[in-house]
């Protein structure tokens, strides 16, 4: 018999596909892993204890810098919970920019999210295309508010800045142009029997477990529970708008992907609507205090963001600062089932199924 | 002493040299215009000395060998890689005038020094002792052992119908018909195998980026990184000339058009094949590694041997023999 011994793998945190700044430690037994543990907190930035110490229109660029790849949701998380609290009116105009942003900003979330797996299975050119797209997204909504990423875009009771001239025209040529594209994807992507091959069947789990970890986003609606909190809990305006709930059924890589692709054109489906349905004219601020005092008590409120249930829990004294503020963060919910879906996978399966789950590093270290 | 014996290897040196300079040129423009972006054109006018300034960075790069590196094998690694790619070269015929060694059995020749190279990268991957490229080298290793059985049972129905290893005497076999034609599941089946061998996308699990950072390259750096590169490259070169040779009638001229002078044929069929492999680059995801062994055992030898059969017996079929 030859003598084997475990190997003690560290992938990361410079890894190039741990998607930022994730440390795996990786027992392998040849090419199969015994045992994965991941290691996080390299992005660590007390976010929820820099937030006691701000009032709530200071907190809201800290949201920002949560899940980078859709600020316009995590504000809305932060806005929305203040919001319930205080039972303000929101102006009509407002909750449709508002709609408008946060579906533009999830299109462009779930592009990169499908680029940067493609570039973990090996394929180079969709990451491109996806960057391509994603970036007349970028445009349109630094138009809007003067920022690419960091939005800062909401405001307790509105929005900050009113559409400019002509720009829901560009909104709806760029809803046409995407679903043009979505077809040029398909093309390239799901039709090709190499990457059929790595996916299906691939990091598989089933309800039960996805609701034992928590799971959310297109994690959890990959195994067949139909759970959108847009569609469940429904916020903002989102009961005026028809789409659908796209859902998989077995809980691999594959069906995660077309699940995100279909949200993709769900997401079209609301934008394209939203923008049919726009009040011509009016205010994008509600009539809200000058200083913000949030009513003793706490709330939560949980919001669908592009990778999850983005919940924002507030315990306030009565003051204009938050006595306690807790971000649920759902990459970080997401992340917990990765050691045992990697229990006895390959390792050239390890950065699939890490992709598959769609983390931000900026949002699981809060 | 002909002074040809002397000067020649020179000149395909600097030839080759020349070759991967633009051949890592046009992969960045084809790949950047296949994606939309705009691929080099700083460097130079459009771009074109690109790939010279990056060997001059790598140049002047510092020289690191790991502390707890094999040394001398670390060192050995990048030269055991890269000499059998050059060495290759000898016996290829670009034309009938333009060639260096004329062996008898050109063909075991280039399939037996090449398959030198994959020794380089293991001992590269062994000896740099980090756990990557370990697990690169391995990989590499068993892909290109598995994928070179393949590729050696696909040219014997070529050999079969031409009865010889000699390439130039291949080459004129193919006077009338290419044996693409004939050989058909030959050709897909050689094709495939030399992307594994040559490592590159869908093929491309020993260098995967996104898996194992680098593969057994990992730990090198400067000219050293430099070598591996080039032995890549190099391998392109001398694998489409192969195929010419092989599959497409090396220098001889489609449809009676002989007014183009040979040596062009070459190079266009050649630069064919060499698109083609920057295409897929552009186009396929990698494959995974436990996919790969069970693709070329169970797909690939198959075929191949299927093909042998049907050679043989197409041989011996009176109006197809013609053609065979």
């Amino acid at each position: 018999m030859l003598r084997t011994e475990e190997m003690i793998l560290n992938v990361g945190p410079q890894h190039p596909s741990t998607h930022g700044v994730l440390r795996l430690l990786v027992t392998l037994d040849g090419e199969v892993i015994k045992e994965a543990t991941p290691v996080i907190g390299y992005l660590h930035r007390g976010t929820e204890k820099l937030a006691e110490d701000l009032n709530y229109t200071q907190i809201i660029p800290y949201t920002d810098r949560l899940d980078y790849l859709s600020a316009m949701t995590n504000n809305y998380a932060l806005v929305h919970a203040v919001e319930s609290m205080m039972e303000l009116e929101i102006p009509e105009r407002a909750e449709y920019l508002r709609v408008i942003t946060m579906e533009l900003n999830r299109i462009a979330s779930h592009l990169v999210w499908m680029g940067t797996f493609l570039l973990d299975v090996g394929a180079m050119s969709p990451f491109l295309f996806a960057f391509r797209d994603r970036e007349q997204i970028l445009d349109l909504l630094n138009e809007l508010c003067g920022a690419r990423i960091t939005f800062n875009y909401m405001r307790v009771g509105g929005v900050k800045w009113d559409a400019p001239e002509g720009w829901l025209r560009k909104v709806k040529d760029f809803v046409a142009y995407m679903r043009k594209k979505m077809k040029e994807y398909h093309r390239l992507i799901t039709g090709n029997e190499i990457f059929v091959q790595r996916t299906k069947g691939v990091g598989r789990y089933d309800q039960e477990r996805a609701i034992q970890y928590s799971l959310s986003g297109a994690n959890l609606r990959v195994t067949g529970v139909k759970w959108d909190l847009r569609k469940d809990q429904p916020y903002s305006i989102y009961d005026r708008f028809e789409f659908d709930i796209p859902t998989g059924k077995t809980g691999d890589l594959y069906e995660k992907y077309i699940c995100r692709m279909q949200e993709i054109v769900e997401s079209l489906k609301i934008v394209d609507q939203a923008i049919e349905q726009f009040p011509e004219k009016g205010p994008i601020m509600g009539k809200v205090p000058r200083v913000l005092r949030v009513p003793e008590g706490e709330i939560y409120a949980g919001i669908e963001s592009p990778r999850g249930e983005l919940g924002c829990h507030i315990v306030s004294k009565g003051k204009d600062k938050p006595w306690r503020l807790k971000f649920r963060r759902p990459s970080f919910y997401n992340l917990q089932i990765l050691p045992t879906l990697l229990k006895g996978e390959n390792i050239s399966n390890l950065v699939v199924i890490l992709g598959g789950i769609d983390i931000v590093l900026g949002e699981v270290d809060g | 002493m002909n002074p040809l014996i002397v000067i020649g290897p020179v000149v395909l040196l600097l030839l080759v040299l020349g070759f991967v300079t633009y051949a890592i040129y046009f992969e960045r423009k084809i790949i950047g215009w296949m994606q939309s972006r705009v691929g080099p054109n700083q460097v130079g006018p459009f771009g074109l000395l690109q790939t010279v300034a990056d060997v001059m960075k790598l140049w002047m790069k510092e020289d690191i060998i790991p502390q707890k590196a094999d040394k001398f094998l670390f060192q050995l690694a990048p030269i055991v890689a890269f000499v059998p790619s050059f060495v290759v070269l000898a016996v290829i015929p670009f034309t009938d005038q333009i060639k260096f060694a004329d062996l008898g059995v050109g063909l075991l020749y280039y399939l037996a020094v090449s398959s030198i190279t994959i020794l380089g990268m293991l001992i590269g991957g062994w000896s740099s002792n980090n756990k990557y490229s370990l697990l690169g080298g391995i990989r590499s290793t068993a892909q290109m052992i598995s994928y070179e059985v393949p590729l050696i049972l696909s040219v014997v129905g070529v050999i079969l119908s031409t009865q010889t290893l000699n390439l130039t005497e291949i080459v004129n076999a193919q006077k009338n018909v290419w044996f693409i034609f004939p050989q058909f599941l030959g050709f897909i089946v050689f094709l495939i195998a030399s992307l594994a061998e040559l490592n590159r996308t869908p093929f491309d699990l020993p260098e995967a980026e996104s898996e194992i950072v680098a593969g057994y390259h990992v730990e090198y750096t400067g000219f050293r990184f430099a070598f591996f590169m080039l032995t890549e490259y190099v391998y392109v070169f001398a694998m489409a000339s192969l195929t010419t040779i092989l599959f497409l009638g090396g220098w001889h001229a489609p449809f009676g058009l002989t007014f183009i002078p040979p040596i062009i044929w070459f190079l266009l069929k050649f630069s064919l094949i060499v698109f083609f492999l920057f295409w897929l680059r552009a186009t396929f995801p990698r494959l995974r590694a436990d996919q790969l062994m069970p693709f070329a055992w169970k797909v690939l030898v198959p075929l191949a041997i299927a093909n042998v059969f049907l050679s043989v017996i197409l041989k011996e079929l009176p109006i197809i023999q013609a053609y065979y």
